[in-house]
């Protein structure tokens, strides 16, 4: 997993809500023991004209012309610009990793699905969340100027426009640590080994039904 | 000035807090791990290369569900990618001295299914699985959610989870639903009110009249599908029908134990003035059979009304939704849901697998046929004992004597995963949780429904109205 400071990039608008991880990444491509090999099927059903299957060889597949990803001036994209909800349904992490594996280092919504939300932390990309007329306004802007590039800080939690705006965002500060210094979460939990310890023993006490194999 | 009670959900966290961090978030210990060949391995293989241990072996549970065929001797048929995910399931469980429930064990099911069946969840405890549909097992009174693979392989290395704490979220709902509209309608019709993102970042507690009455069946279909409505966790308050539901299962605490166990379920519930952030009432009896007419479960009607005009949406993206959704599901606007007529029909998924969905369904197609319309009808149990229990009571004859084909235990179509699954344009009425699109097959047109209605389509052809079923 790549530290997340700084990145710039070309944005593509996804204008659509409630995309839902069936579309990010379909069932069938879910199929694999290894959390590599998504990128090329990312939103596969929107992205191609024909049915797509695990391990199948993409470039010469017929593609869906009319799909935002598709469209020469996005081609590049490294932040999808999208609307509500987005990755709710399913709790695959391979939604996460077909983005990331896709190019995408960022992801700006006016929300998202809790489960997703969580899972690309986990793997080094930046949800974030702003509020629907700041939205409304990307949408614009990115329609009005091809090349359109944003700026994210994430040490400052800003975002800049080619506007030069400044667009400021939350994040909660030890899932900003996460995505700066890439920390190893089991790692971290690991180091409470002793605490988590004793939580088992007091727990064992009160309800010791939970315990059957100590009992 | 009293301070405010607590709700169910906020008694959950606190006796699960191991360590509270400074920027809001806990470190959680989890009861109860339940596993699944999909997104596992990824968790293992992490492990492995980590070297670390499994915390706690006796808190996992595995079952394959997701990709496994439901058709006899179908072993060997099964796709290479998804007999390798079993396979691996099998070396991991067996590497890591974690008990599963093979192929062939009669205690296989839909993970979702065979917990609550096994007695594997309980009340109080935390339940977590790499799958959306844990909110099923807070019907028991439960802190119970879906996880990421991430998060798979940290409860296996550490027992806990590191979370911040949701919201409290009420819904309460009142009055007596009508003897033919069942608990799937009652979510689908609470998801369309609040839609498929009302209860993000809220964990749901239901409770109210209409509630308190169901079997714990229905409870779970209805804790099911909050995550449908954006929550990833659903609750309910523990009572009589929680505790003679466990009673006996096979991972439910036996003798002495039994009895300390109960007095301390018995407190499970929201304090009278408890604080919750939403709430939202309901009057059950004004809910009607419902069928889903587009590709969110937020898009749901009446069985008795017609599929709506995206010109009446004010909201521009969600009107631009309702087209694409129309244009998808090949239906105009104003078309009666009465002239829907679905090619394939599906009763199964951990929405609506239990005995108690299949009993329902087959007093409808009992002594009838399904209609020559109808390309496929089928029933997917949801674990080997459900399947044997309606064995038990004639149910496989009703079924396979109307037309419809008796299946073995799996998830089946409700995501198509295995062979299982639409062909483009094909529709389904279906008792599953998702009708996005292609989710139970490349292209296929998915209709949400209980499954009396799902049973009542089949026979007709078309969806009905089951409050006029004319029973034999």
């Amino acid at each position: 997993m790549e530290n997340f400071l700084k990145h710039k990039g070309l944005v593509a608008p996804l204008d659509r809500a409630d995309v839902d991880t069936d579309a990010i990444i379909p069932k069938q491509f879910l199929k694999s023991v290894e959390k590599t090999g998504f990128g090329k099927y990312l939103f596969d059903t929107w992205r191609y004209l024909d049915r797509g299957e695990p391990g199948m060889d993409c470039t010469d597949r017929p593609i869906n012309r009319d799909f935002v990803l598709n469209i020469e001036r996005y081609r590049d994209a490294t932040i999808l610009l999208t609307r509500g909800n987005f990755g709710c349904g399913s709790s695959r992490e391979h939604a996460p990793w077909a983005l990331i594996e896709y190019g995408f280092h960022a992801l700006i919504a006016p929300s998202f699905a809790d489960i997703f939300y969580n899972n690309c932390f986990k793997n080094g990309l930046l949800p974030i969340t702003l509020d629907d007329d700041v939205i409304e306004k990307l949408f614009h802007e990115v329609e009005e100027m091809p090349g359109y590039k944003l700026t994210i800080d994430l040490e400052k939690q800003i975002v800049h426009s080619p506007a030069s705006s400044i667009i400021e965002f939350d994040i909660e500060l030890s899932r900003r640590q996460a995505l700066m210094e890439g920390i190893d979460e089991i790692g971290m939990t690991l180091k409470y080994r002793k605490i988590i310890k004793k939580y088992e023993v007091a727990r064992q006490l009160e309800a010791p039904w939970l315990y059957p194999e100590l009992s | 000035m009293t301070m405010a009670g607590q709700t169910l959900y906020d008694k959950l966290w606190e006796t699960h807090v191991v360590h509270s961090n400074v920027d809001g978030t806990s470190l959680i210990y989890i009861d109860r791990h339940l596993l699944h060949e999909v997104t596992s391995p990824q968790a293992f293989s992490g492990l492995r290369l980590s070297k670390h241990d499994v915390w706690r072996r006796s808190s996992n549970l595995a079952v394959p569900d997701h990709n496994v065929p439901t058709t006899d001797g179908d072993e060997n048929a099964t796709d290479p990618f998804s007999a390798l995910q079993i396979e691996k399931l099998d070396e991991n469980c067996s590497d890591f001295g974690i008990t599963k429930f093979g192929l062939n064990d009669p205690r296989q099911g839909i993970v979702h299914v065979m917990g609550p069946e096994q007695g594997a969840t309980l009340p109080g405890m935390t339940v977590v699985c790499g799958d959306s549909h844990t909110s099923t097992h807070g019907a028991f009174g439960t802190l119970a959610f879906g996880i990421g693979t991430s998060e798979v392989e940290h409860v296996l290395a550490t027992q806990c989870l590191i979370q911040k704490k949701m919201k409290n979220m009420q819904i309460r709902v009142d009055g007596e639903l009508d003897p033919a509209v069942t608990p799937k309608d009652l979510i689908l019709y609470i998801i369309g009110k609040i839609t498929t993102s009302g209860g993000r970042g809220h964990a749901i507690e239901f409770g109210g009249e209409a509630i308190r009455v169901l079997s714990m069946e229905g409870r779970m279909t209805i804790c099911n599908m909050a995550i449908e409505a954006g929550a990833r966790a659903a609750l309910m308050a523990v009572d009589q029908a929680t505790i003679d539901y466990l009673q006996g299962r096979p991972f439910a605490p036996t003798r002495g134990m039994w009895e300390k166990a109960v007095h301390s379920w018995r407190k499970l519930k929201s304090d009278e003035n408890a604080y919750f952030d939403t709430i939202h009432h309901f009057d059950a009896a004004s809910i009607e059979p419902q069928v889903t007419w587009g590709t969110s479960p937020e898009m749901v009607v009446p069985v008795g009304s017609s599929v709506p005009d995206p010109a009446d949406e004010s909201d521009i993206t969600k009107r631009a939704g309702m087209e694409r959704a129309l244009d998808y599901m090949g239906l105009k606007p104003g078309t009666p849901i009465s002239e829907i007529n679905p090619d394939k029909v599906f009763i199964g998924s951990c929405t609506n697998s239990r005995i108690e969905d299949l009993m329902a369904a087959a007093e409808i197609v009992r002594g009838r046929k399904v209609a020559d319309s109808i390309k496929q009808a089928m029933v997917v149990p949801g674990s080997g004992l459900v399947k044997q229990e309606a064995e038990s009571r004639g149910l496989d004859k009703v079924f396979t004597e109307a037309g419809f084909e008796w299946r073995n235990s799996g998830c089946s179509m409700c995501l198509g995963m295995n062979a299982d699954r639409l062909e483009p344009k094909e529709r389904c009425a279906s008792t599953s949780n998702r009708n996005f699109e292609g989710r139970q097959g490349h292209l296929g047109r998915t209709h949400l429904v209980s499954p009396v209605m799902a049973a009542a389509a089949a026979v007709a052809g078309k969806f009905i109205d089951v409050r006029k079923w004319n029973y034999h």
